[in-house]
């Protein structure tokens, strides 16, 4: 009582405020625990967030045209790109100064390559110019402008200018731009041409399909997770055995396999043949297009959903079913009124899986996708591995991030992760 | 007791690696019967003579991804890297790749002229030793089109006269060519019309008449599975790969060698290696691409060798005995109408004839 | 309470569930309306089983249950019109408390202002009026128990079944609840049958109770006979405090019986279910019928010695533990009346009793 009545802060025994006692005896706590965690912490900043935020650098980080060429940057600064002329003599001066020193550091190419991006053509531009640039001399051989223009005439075009000019930034939004079917133009932001176009298409056809999966999975994976969870033991462990024999499969093998299954010639055209149920010279198209992407990442997603839906149904008691039908609920109305809201749960992290996954598939979409059903992954690769448009990956990537944080965010507040049981 | 056992231990392990290290050098290649064929000329008689190790890497599909990613984290675990002579230009003009001296670094051929000679203008970049040359050409089922076997290239483009599927690669590469050559384009004006926008929306238009009836592959084995499942009537792939189709698996399936592409293959040397490595890895291609080895390399699968000192030496296959020139894509027979690769132009053009391609693709 | 007048009957029901072991044996039992019955039993013995299979959700192996004369083995749960309460209440965490009540009238197809007048009056009932718009979660144990209540009997069903439903509560409230629910039961008149493992809750509540064991009713009666009269040793020693004696028949005399044990003293007791001198019988006494002041007892009665091993207080009676004819745990209790002796561990005393409390039950 007394305690409670006196002003000012409580005190410990030893007089020190009670506040900062317990604080100070629970940082020791505090740092116990996070020993403890700390290995896991390393890890998940070096696996995790060190290459994501690298990703996010990557796809605005543009440093190379001033680094390569830094006279002629400062140079750009006085040129009026939108008069029409070519840049005066100091500019090409300044050029040939940058391009002596990135031919002897080999890094000429290199911008070549970056710049071919925006503008076809820059890679042999560079390339080309570099072997001639490196006999001049930045004295002795003055004026340049007639010379170069005369190594390759690309140097004579305005538009040359104009793109060196336009990507000069050491951070830029031209990647973004790119990643959603627009360019960076000394105008501003600009569609691309409609025959470039493929990239929103392919965001949206990737959205599409992994909401097609998604629920293709669902009605799936709730009749068997019903069983799994309903059944005695002894059956169901063997079902679901059967359910994670495919996880012990290659992916590789198990998306070959559905090839097998459903080319023109594969099992279930010539089963149908043989039925007569389709004509020989009629057989069905399912594979190679947006259906056997379907089909085969439905099957390869579907352990991801059975498992969160079996352990939410395990949870909820059989007395609940009992007790509806004992009030009089029919059979339907027992599954819809009671069963299957409980189940919810299960089926979101299922979804929010399935979906998370089923976004970022390429391989099964490059082997049974054909040209209607490759996801915007598919692109990502391409640029990853064959263009090395690192930039344009990182964008599309970080797009496709935001892209899951933003449904993530809707799911919550439209059903509330609250609601999401892994088990 | 506890510090010494721990110690020598610790040199032991040391001196394990390092010897293990000297002992060992990775080479990537493309994996497959491909790298049999080198396993077997090249890389047991080596170890043989040397006594070297080596490791195979099969990831030359996606090396200069894997080569960049190596080289910003400043940690290169490849010696030898077989790469198509696209991307060794890339990884040249990248900085990635080391140049080579072709005439000082490597054999001269048997009557003595310099490598360089002896490779010609193969030597498609400065860092690239060639090995082989092969081509991407068309195969077709016999039984399949009847009495009337396709001779030439537009064959692809008849649907009346050869009625079925056939399979192209998922990129824009040769098929615009093809395209435009069966547009009525002339061989010597391909790469001057499909440099301009019109030319790119002419090729794609002849593409788009048999759109529906194509099946896009992207990995060299889908065609001859096609072909041999009876899902293709015809497709595009590797002669080596149709190669072992018809002769080693018998399938009912026959060349249509008719503008075939040439495209090259061949060896580069990642920059920033150590001395002692570079030293290993000069040594290997030195014994690797010389007139005898990439002759003995024809024994294994059909591609010529890029040497022209190698082709008179060219002489039976390994295993099924029969010769192995009437295969090459380089006989006089089969190089009746032919490409070669043109790399300048795919380097500018490929970026923004991809974004063309696919986007039509998607339609 | 003859067989006409049977709301509930089940007829020689059998139940299996792996076509080896029966877990009902031959169950017979007729309730007429209004009746709370008990079904009290050790757990594996049949009870809940039985309990199931009234309300539909196992069906009997052999036999017929009927339910106002008609037969309702073939009958699905749901249209039984049975009122359940669940061991773990079985509230649905999805819907609040009123949605919970308004479920079965809703299924029922009943009008909107029909259901909230019913729900508001069933939680009334209950006194649980001003908490219809929580969640179960939100409740106490006992609060969700009177929620389980007010559902079961917000339908108005003529049969209510409860498994168990105290079974999670603290003593207190369990008591408590004992009187609201045999309250409740009495006021609205309907027929209950209950199943609990606790005694105490069946001999306060009931107005029969179902002695089960091993798949069989070893006693249906009123809750004092079953305590006062049990009619076999298992009942006896299932239903409260008892101390039981093991000897043979000496002989029988109409409504008492001399056994000697097997120590060989002799006792007095009231011949149950022995029939003839030499029986080998186990007898059972109640502690408080107990006497071990001799001037109580009959002049002629057998009397034991018999050593005070323990003493407990437990504020309304004293409990002695007792040595007698080798059996340690010998209970004793007496009445903390004033006048009541306290005995010391270690004190020797004569023990005896009244013939009729003494009941000779099978071996």
């Amino acid at each position: 009582m007394t305690d409670a009545t006196q002003s000012g802060p409580m005190l410990a025994a030893d007089g020190t405020p009670l506040k900062k006692s317990l604080a100070r005896s629970l940082r020791r706590r505090k740092l116990r625990a996070l020993a403890l965690i700390a290995p896991l912490l390393l890890f998940v900043m070096l696996s995790f967030v060190i290459p994501i935020v690298s990703m996010l650098m990557r796809s605005v980080e543009n440093g190379i045209v001033a680094e390569t060429l830094p006279l002629t940057v400062v140079e750009l600064q006085n040129w009026d790109a939108e008069g029409g002329e070519l840049p005066d003599e100091a500019l090409y001066a300044a050029f040939i100064k940058d391009m002596i020193v990135a031919v002897e550091a080999k890094t000429h190419t290199r911008l070549g390559t970056r710049l071919n991006y925006e503008q076809t053509g820059m890679s042999s531009m560079f390339r080309k110019s570099g072997r001639n640039i490196k006999r001049l001399d930045p004295e002795a051989d003055a004026p340049f402008k007639e010379k170069l223009i005369e190594i390759h005439d690309g140097w004579g075009d305005v538009e040359t200018w104009r793109t060196i000019k336009t990507h000069a930034v050491p951070i830029t939004n031209g990647y973004f731009l790119n990643a959603v079917d627009m360019r960076r133009t000394p105008e501003g932001a600009q569609a691309q041409p409609e025959d470039k176009q493929i990239l929103i298409k392919l965001f949206g056809r990737t959205l599409m399909m992994s909401l097609i999966i998604t629920g293709a999975c669902i009605l799936l994976a709730y009749p068997v997770s019903y069983l799994l969870a309903t059944l005695p033991m002894r059956v169901s462990n063997l079902l679901m055995i059967l359910v994670l024999l495919p996880f012990w499969t290659s992916l590789l093998v198990r998306t070959s396999a559905w090839k097998v299954m459903l080319q023109q010639q594969g099992v279930i055209n010539e089963t149908l043949v043989w039925l007569g149920l389709v004509a020989d010279d009629a057989r069905l198209v399912i594979i190679n297009n947006q259906f056997g992407t379907i089909i085969a990442m439905t099957h390869i997603l579907l352990p991801f959903m059975i498992l969160p839906m079996y352990s939410v149904m395990q949870t909820i008691p059989p007395s609940y079913t009992r007790a509806a039908k004992s009030m009089g609920a029919t059979n339907w109305t027992t599954f819809w009124r009671i069963y299957f809201p409980q189940s919810i749960p299960g089926i979101g992290a299922g979804s929010i899986l399935v979906f998370i996954l089923a976004i970022g598939y390429y391989i099964t979409p490059e082997i049974v996708g054909g040209t209607k059903g490759v996801f915007i992954s598919n692109r990502i690769a391409y640029h990853i591995s064959s263009s090395l448009n690192w930039g344009l990956a990182a964008a599309l990537g970080t797009i496709l991030l935001a892209v899951v944080l933003l449904l993530y965010w809707c799911y919550d507040k439209i059903v509330g992760i609250d609601n999401v049981k892994l088990g | 007791m506890k510090v010494t056992i721990t110690t020598l231990m610790a040199s032991a392990l040391a001196a394990v690696a390092g010897g293990a290290m000297a002992q060992e050098m990775t080479i990537v290649s493309w994996g497959g019967a491909y790298s049999k064929s080198q396993l077997k000329a090249y890389h047991e008689p080596y170890s043989e003579k040397t006594g070297i190790t080596i490791l195979n890497d099969d990831s030359s599909n996606e090396a200069v991804a894997k080569l960049r990613a190596m080289n910003e984290a400043g940690n290169i675990t490849w010696d030898v890297v077989d790469v198509v002579a696209s991307d060794a230009i890339r990884l040249c003009d990248e900085g990635l790749a080391m140049e080579i001296d072709h005439d000082t670094m490597l054999e001269p051929a048997p009557d003595g002229s310099p490598a360089s000679e002896d490779f010609g203008e193969l030597i498609v970049s400065d860092c690239y030793i060639p090995s082989i040359v092969y081509s991407t050409t068309f195969g077709y089922r016999t039984d399949l089109v009847g009495d009337n076997p396709p001779t030439e290239i537009c064959a692809v483009f008849d649907l009346e006269t050869y009625p079925g599927k056939r399979s192209l690669e998922k990129r824009p590469i040769n098929n615009m060519e093809w395209a435009l050559l069966c547009d009525g384009v002339a061989k010597d004006d391909v790469y001057d019309v499909l440099a301009t926008p019109e030319g790119q929306d002419q090729a794609l238009a002849k593409l788009d008449t048999i759109k529906d009836s194509v099946v896009w592959w992207s990995a060299g084995a889908d065609t001859p599975q096609l072909l041999a499942d009876g899902e293709v009537v015809m497709g595009s792939t590797y002669n080596g790969r149709l190669f072992s189709v018809i002769e080693e698996q018998n399938q009912p399936v026959a060349m249509l060698w008719d503008a075939q592409v040439f495209d090259i293959d061949g060896w580069i040397i990642p920059a920033g290696l150590d001395e002692e490595r570079k030293q290993r890895a000069l040594d290997y291609l030195r014994f690797a691409t010389d007139t005898q080895r990439l002759a003995d390399q024809a024994k294994y699968i059909s591609y010529g060798p890029a040497r022209a000192s190698s082709a008179p030496l060219v002489g039976q296959h390994a295993e099924l005995g029969i010769d192995m020139a009437p295969h090459m894509p380089t006989d006089p027979e089969n190089a009746k109408n032919t490409f070669l690769y043109n790399y300048e132009f795919w380097a500018d053009y490929r970026d923004d004839i991809d974004a063309k391609f696919q986007a039509w693709l998607a339609q | 309470m003859s067989n006409d007048a049977a709301f509930v009957e089940f007829q020689r029901v059998q139940k299996s569930y792996d076509g080896e072991v029966l877990v009902v044996k031959d169950l017979n039992l007729s309730m007429p309306k209004g009746e709370f019955l008990t079904m009290l039993g050790p757990s594996g013995s049949g009870k809940t089983t039985c309990l199931m299979m009234l309300a539909g959700f196992e069906t009997a192996t052999h036999g017929e249950i009927m339910l106002d004369g008609k037969p309702i083995n073939n009958i699905p749960p749901h249209k039984r019109g049975i009122g359940m309460v669940f061991q773990n209440y079985a509230l649905f965490p999805h819907m609040t408390v009123a949605e919970n009540l308004s479920f079965p009238l809703e299924v029922r197809k009943m009008g909107k202002d029909q259901r909230e007048e019913k729900v508001k009056r069933a939680l009334d009932m209950v006194q649980m009026g001003a908490f219809g718009s929580r969640r179960p979660a939100q409740l106490s144990g006992g609060q969700q128990q009177r929620i389980a209540l007010a559902r079961a009997l917000v339908f108005e069903p003529e049969l209510v079944l409860m498994d168990e439903p105290l079974g999670a509560l603290d003593k207190q409230l369990r008591e408590h609840m004992q009187f609201e629910i045999t309250r409740l039961a009495h006021e609205l008149g309907i027929t209950t049958v209950y199943v609990t493992h606790d005694q105490t809750e069946a001999l306060t509540m009931s107005d029969r109770v179902a002695v089960f064991d091993d798949g069989r009713i070893q006693q249906l009666a009123p809750p004092d006979l079953l305590y006062e009269e049990p009619e076999n040793s298992f009942v006896a020693q299932f239903i409260g405090e008892n101390n039981t004696l093991e000897g043979v028949v000496k002989s029988i005399d109409g409504d008492s019986c001399v056994v000697v044990l097997d120590d060989g003293s002799e006792i007095d007791a009231k011949p149950v279910n022995v029939h003839k001198a030499g029986d080998r019988t186990k007898v059972s006494i109640r502690p408080e019928r107990v006497e071990f002041n001799k001037d109580r007892l009959h002049a002629d009665a057998h009397t034991l010695k018999a050593t005070v091993k323990e003493f407990i207080y437990m504020g309304d009676v004293f409990r002695f533990r007792l040595s007698v004819a080798g059996n340690d745990d010998f209970i004793i209790k007496t009445r903390n009346a004033p006048d009541a002796v306290k005995l010391r561990p270690g004190q020797e005393v004569e023990i005896g009793w009244l013939a009729q409390d003494c009941r000779a039950l099978d071996a």
